[in-house]
């Protein structure tokens, strides 16, 4: 599996989330699939996806947010998962897209993922309620709607090629990105009347 | 315990009376008693971290969805942080307010602490983080509002120091 393809199948559900992807391939493989103001796109801060996920889910209750993580950003924060875990925020799912590479760099290097560490089963031992790992489109269509029904905290690895886009072009500035994030967060704050 | 508890209830309130809602801790001995009044507090959410540069993400995106936040966490946690500070608090222009306790500077009988005591305020000036240093009871409340106004007006992290003279009593 891809992870465009990957993307793409979860891309309409994405639409009602507030979306935190990291950098990179991830991020401008989300864009190019059509970019909303409820996507944020962290363009830097190795490994902080998931913690700004936690903060927003902590802070907006009402609203479903989505992270969109890899394997090499998450294995920099590993206690990550154990503070997720132990607020376990039911408006939380937690997407790391696992290609058990750093692919961004030029060249192929692997990460721990490709050298037998589980993401997923890191997650349940860190005490993250639901956890899966799936490595087809359908899977993960399937187990990604289920974690949106769930309203339990829940980290889904999906096992993708190690393939990126041909270019990591965003059309939005980090700033532009940034504020327009914020306005959608707190929209029902700007509402006239 | 020396750690004076009193002036972590200023602190707190001073905290408190900012709108600071979501506090982030990585919990130390002079912070003992800030985390135990965020603990008892129905409205404070409190995020214990596992390492301190996570609080720089949670404080990030509790900002963007309208919550003020602050972090909580010795000079050593800042060493920890730094990356977050510099490439999603600065480069996203969040603004972060940092409590840091000074630990290893005059009075620290503790050799571990002492490296890190020496390098704290040099470093937030490397940083541009401009800082101030809470020392008394009765400038607490000011500088704590000054520091989160700055902040909020530069939308740039901004620090203030924990001194020993206000959080140990010998």
């Amino acid at each position: 599996m891809l992870r465009s393809e990957a993307l793409e199948a979860i891309y309409p559900e994405l639409a009602s989330c507030a979306v935190v992807t990291i950098m990179g391939a991830t991020a401008s493989e989300l864009y190019a699939l059509g970019h909303r103001p409820n996507f944020f796109y962290l363009e830097h801060a190795m490994g902080l996806a998931s913690s700004m996920g936690l903060g927003i889910a902590l802070s907006r209750p009402e609203e479903t947010v989505v992270v969109l993580d890899g394997d090499g950003s998450i294995l920099m924060n590993l206690g990550s998962l154990t503070t997720m875990a132990r607020y376990r925020p039911s408006n939380l799912i937690h997407v790391v897209f696992d290609n058990e590479a750093l692919l961004s760099v030029g060249r192929t290097f692997t990460t721990a993922t490709g050298t037998g560490s589980s993401i997923a089963a890191m997650a349940e031992a860190a005490g993250v309620p639901r956890s899966a790992t799936v490595d087809t489109v359908q899977g993960c269509r399937q187990t990604f709607r289920e974690a949106l029904a769930s309203r339990e905290l829940t980290t889904l690895v999906a096992k993708v090629a190690a393939q990126g886009p041909a270019n990591y072009h965003i059309d939005v500035h980090m700033l532009e990105n940034r504020f327009e994030f914020q306005r959608y967060l707190t929209r029902d704050r700007h509402k006239v009347g | 315990m020396p750690v004076s508890e009193t002036n972590s209830q200023i602190v707190y309130t001073a905290l408190k009376d900012c709108g600071v809602r979501l506090m982030s801790v990585l919990p130390e001995t002079w912070l003992v008693h800030l985390v135990t009044l965020a603990e008892a507090d129905g409205d404070v959410t409190l995020v214990r971290l596992a390492k301190e540069e996570e609080g720089i993400g949670i404080s990030a995106g509790a900002h963007l969805a309208g919550i003020s936040s602050a972090m909580l966490m010795q000079n050593h946690g800042l060493l920890a942080s730094l990356n977050g500070i510099v490439s999603l608090a600065q480069l996203y222009r969040i603004p972060l307010l940092m409590l840091i306790s000074l630990r290893g500077g005059f009075g620290e009988e503790h050799p571990w602490q002492t490296e890190g005591g020496m390098v704290t305020e040099a470093l937030l000036e490397t940083l541009r983080v401009p800082f101030e240093r809470l020392q008394t009871p009765d400038h607490v409340a000011q500088r704590v509002r000054e520091a989160q106004t700055l902040a909020n007006a530069a939308l740039r992290p901004v620090a203030l120091l924990l001194c020993r003279e206000l959080m140990w009593e010998d």
